[in-house]
């Protein structure tokens, strides 16, 4: 198999002081510069102690044609590898071998000027993205039929919808002519219809040979689409392989099981002023926390969080996920009408939701927790794929699906009432 | 394809067999480069310039060049007429105070022209250097987002300022013909010191823009340093004016020679070919001190901007 991306050794240091306060005036870089003489002199390591390593001797090859996610929790270096890997920041170690073009999207509309129309952006970005004027033209036509903005495009694309101006830049990124992809969780913004219209793309990508590397917190989206998965944690590769292994492991990585999830002190824990999480548990039918759920089961999902304000009155917004990125339903802690109208006190809240047996379909579910406040609108917390668990089919007979044992479609299986009876008149056969 | 935990329905598993028979095919069709097209390391302390790299994306300089010049004065009222206003008004009130009142000589033509063809190439000249100062700063999402040769930012900031000074041209020339002076040979001269102006611009501009990511203060101390260039420039006054044993100090100055030489070659004057040259050669100099200046520093922009 022919190698696309040798990474090796990579490594990126920044300074702490360069990385947060963003920029230094002459005044205190004179005065560091004199400091850092003077701690020198006294044989201090100071400047040891001021940066920190994103990335720590990373290691992989990734071959033609294979797709690639790169997952692990905020800060473990996801982006930083995609940013050393498209060249737009520098490794302090190491090196990157690349076999072809690099098309990198870490964001849609890169360039992209409200003041200039469809079509002068289309140019404008194709360049920057590093297409030729040809190139771009030659690709004009399918770009503009992607995005759909065909009526818009000598309009400032100020005034497009905030739809259209994401279908359009991603569209222009789409349609680059590379070897190899570098995608950012770019997908997270857009509608779903978008987001289905992009997986579509990416596969495309896919199909044609094309290496793609892929970032995301999605597990379904990476379920779906990568052949291989690495997890980074703390800047350095934890774990590469099939997807399902490496989810697994990602998942399990701070607790014994990804159907639990509970953050040790309230300061780490997700969330604001206002709320924050402190457990999500998936329990089976005996109250026990579960990894495997039966099909014909119900299942709870428990749900802790400290409330630290009085004012508001935040509420629990659950979406359940499954492998294909499609939402199955959203539910609210409102729909207890008595506890939404209680008054509420500072403190920790548990809520328990039952999600009846004999209604979700078989295979993995994720599930995204939020603590929310409406009027005004606000998220205090939210944990996307904060814990999951799989729908087990045991196929007894019992079930939904009865004794049919092969393919059983459906996002889910839900136990219907049926009235099926023999009519007794005219039941004669012509 | 693996088949353990995402069972994959028949007819889109065909489908994938499909597609991956095209992949291969496809493959054959491009094949895979033997050696890396591109090598990422840590770069060295003295670093190339790379010209290869920037001459591959020299349609994004095109590209981003238009990109200013389009969107400069959109949602203005008076558009354009700004390029013109600016250089004229500033001609106008000097013409008042310095040509009338204070009575600066102006060898021999009326000094509005005289004026007028040194704001022109000095209004060009201040403004690129103050875009393109900060062109890198105001660019940080690109910075950050995307990989291409960073001098093409403060590059295209120089030449969006052409387009000005070719509108601002056409008053010098009204002027010109209003006060009858005569246009001679020397006229030729003129699109070799728009582009020792342009280089000069970019040379101080480039290596503005580079400390400017570093170090904010070049923000605050550019507008007020460019203004106290323009009186140390021989715009408002002729360099006969300066005494002959300090005639050396402004020569080092490269506006000088480069003013001059515009005065020269519009009103058909002998050229100051020393002058010229000296501004040349600093130009140049300054040009490749500020090229290597920004490679060095351009690996750090984007965790730094």
């Amino acid at each position: 198999m022919d190698t696309a991306i040798k990474v090796y050794g990579i490594g990126k240091q920044y300074h702490i002081g360069a990385s947060q306060a963003h920029y230094e005036t002459l005044r205190e870089s004179l005065a560091g510069a004199i400091g850092g003489a003077l701690k020198r002199l006294r044989r201090s390591r100071r400047s040891e102690d001021d940066t920190i390593w994103a990335l720590k001797d990373v290691n992989f090859d990734v071959a033609a044609g294979e797709v690639v996610g790169i997952i692990g929790r905020n800060g473990a270096g996801k982006s930083t590898l995609l940013k050393v890997i498209s060249r737009i920041t520098e490794p302090t170690r190491g090196g990157v071998d690349l076999y072809g073009r690099v098309a990198s999207l870490l964001e849609v509309g890169t360039g992209f000027h409200p003041e200039l129309t469809g079509r002068e952006n289309i140019y404008l970005n194709g360049a920057i993205l590093g297409m030729n004027k040809a190139e771009i033209a030659r690709k004009f036509d399918e770009i503009v039929a992607f995005a759909e903005v065909e009526r818009f495009l000598d309009t400032p694309v100020k005034r497009f919808s905030s739809g259209m101006y994401t279908r359009l830049a991603f569209a222009v990124a789409a349609h680059m002519e590379s070897e190899i992809m570098l995608v950012d969780e770019v997908l997270a913004v857009g509608d779903a219809e978008f987001q289905k219209r992009c997986l579509g793309k990416m596969q495309e990508v896919g199909s044609e040979g094309r290496t793609v590397l892929f970032v995301s917190h999605s597990m379904p989206m990476i379920l779906r689409l990568c052949n291989r998965v690495i997890l980074l944690a703390q800047g350095e590769v934890a774990a590469d392989g099939s997807p399902q292994e490496v989810i697994r492991r990602y998942l399990h990585s701070d607790v014994g099981s990804p159907a639990e999830r509970t953050w040790p002190s309230i300061e780490l824990a997700p969330g604001d002023s206002v709320a924050r999480l402190r457990a999500v548990r998936v329990l089976d039918e005996r109250g026990e926390v579960s990894e495997s759920i039966d099909i014909r089961k119900p299942v709870s999902i428990e749900v802790e969080y400290w409330n630290l304000q009085q004012p508001l009155r935040p509420t629990i917004s659950m979406h359940l996920i499954n492998e294909d990125g499609i939402t199955l339903f959203v539910t609210n802690d409102w729909n207890n009408r008595g506890w939404w109208n209680t008054p509420r006190a500072p403190g920790l809240v548990r809520a328990i939701c039952k999600i009846p047996g004999n209604f979700l379909a078989e295979g993995r579910l994720f599930l995204l927790v939020a603590v929310c406040s409406y009027n005004p609108d606000c998220v205090h917390a939210i944990e996307r794929d904060a814990v999951s668990f799989q729908i087990v089919d045991r196929s007894e007979g019992d079930g939904v699906r009865g004794v049919y044992s092969a393919e059983w479609p459906g996002a889910v299986r839900p136990m219907l009432d049926w009235e099926v009876a023999q009519e007794p008149n005219g039941g004669e056969l012509s | 394809m693996n088949s353990t935990a995402i069972e994959t329905p028949p007819d889109q598993a065909s489908e994938r067999a499909d597609a991956a028979k095209e992949a291969t095919h496809h493959r054959q069709a491009q094949t895979v480069p033997k050696h890396p097209l591109i090598r990422i390391r840590p770069s060295q302390r003295w670093v190339s310039l790379n010209l290869a790299d920037l001459w591959a994306y020299r349609e994004l300089l095109y590209f981003l060049t238009l990109r200013d010049v389009k969107v400069r004065y959109k949602q203005t009222a008076l558009g354009a007429a700004w390029a013109i206003i600016q250089p004229l008004f500033t001609m106008l009130v000097f013409t008042l105070f310095f040509g009338r009142l204070a009575g600066v000589p102006s060898e021999g033509v009326p000094y509005s022209i005289f004026a007028y063809a040194g704001l022109l190439p000095w209004t060009f000249f201040s403004n690129a250097v103050t875009n393109s100062g900060n062109s890198l700063v105001a660019s940080a999402n690109l910075i950050t987002k995307v990989y291409f040769p960073r001098i093409i930012i403060p590059g295209a900031a120089v030449l969006a300022g052409l387009v000005d000074f070719a509108i601002a041209f056409a008053i010098q020339a009204l002027l010109m013909i209003y006060h009858g002076v005569e246009v001679t040979w020397n006229i030729l001269m003129l699109p070799v010191l728009v582009l020792l102006t342009a280089l000069l611009a970019l040379g101080v501009g480039m290596l503005m823009s580079a400390l400017n990511v570093k170090y904010r203060d070049i923000r605050y101390a550019l507008p007020f340093v460019v203004q106290l260039w323009m009186f140390a420039s021989p715009i408002i006054y002729p360099s006969s004016l300066v005494p002959d044993r300090w005639r050396w100090v402004m020569s080092l100055n490269p506006l000088t020679g480069i003013i001059e030489g515009y005065r020269s070659a519009l009103f058909g004057r002998d050229f100051d070919t020393l002058g010229l040259f000296i501004s040349a050669l600093i130009t140049l100099a300054l040009l490749v001190y500020s090229s290597f200046v920004f490679r060095r520093m351009e690996k750090s922009f984007a965790d730094l901007v």
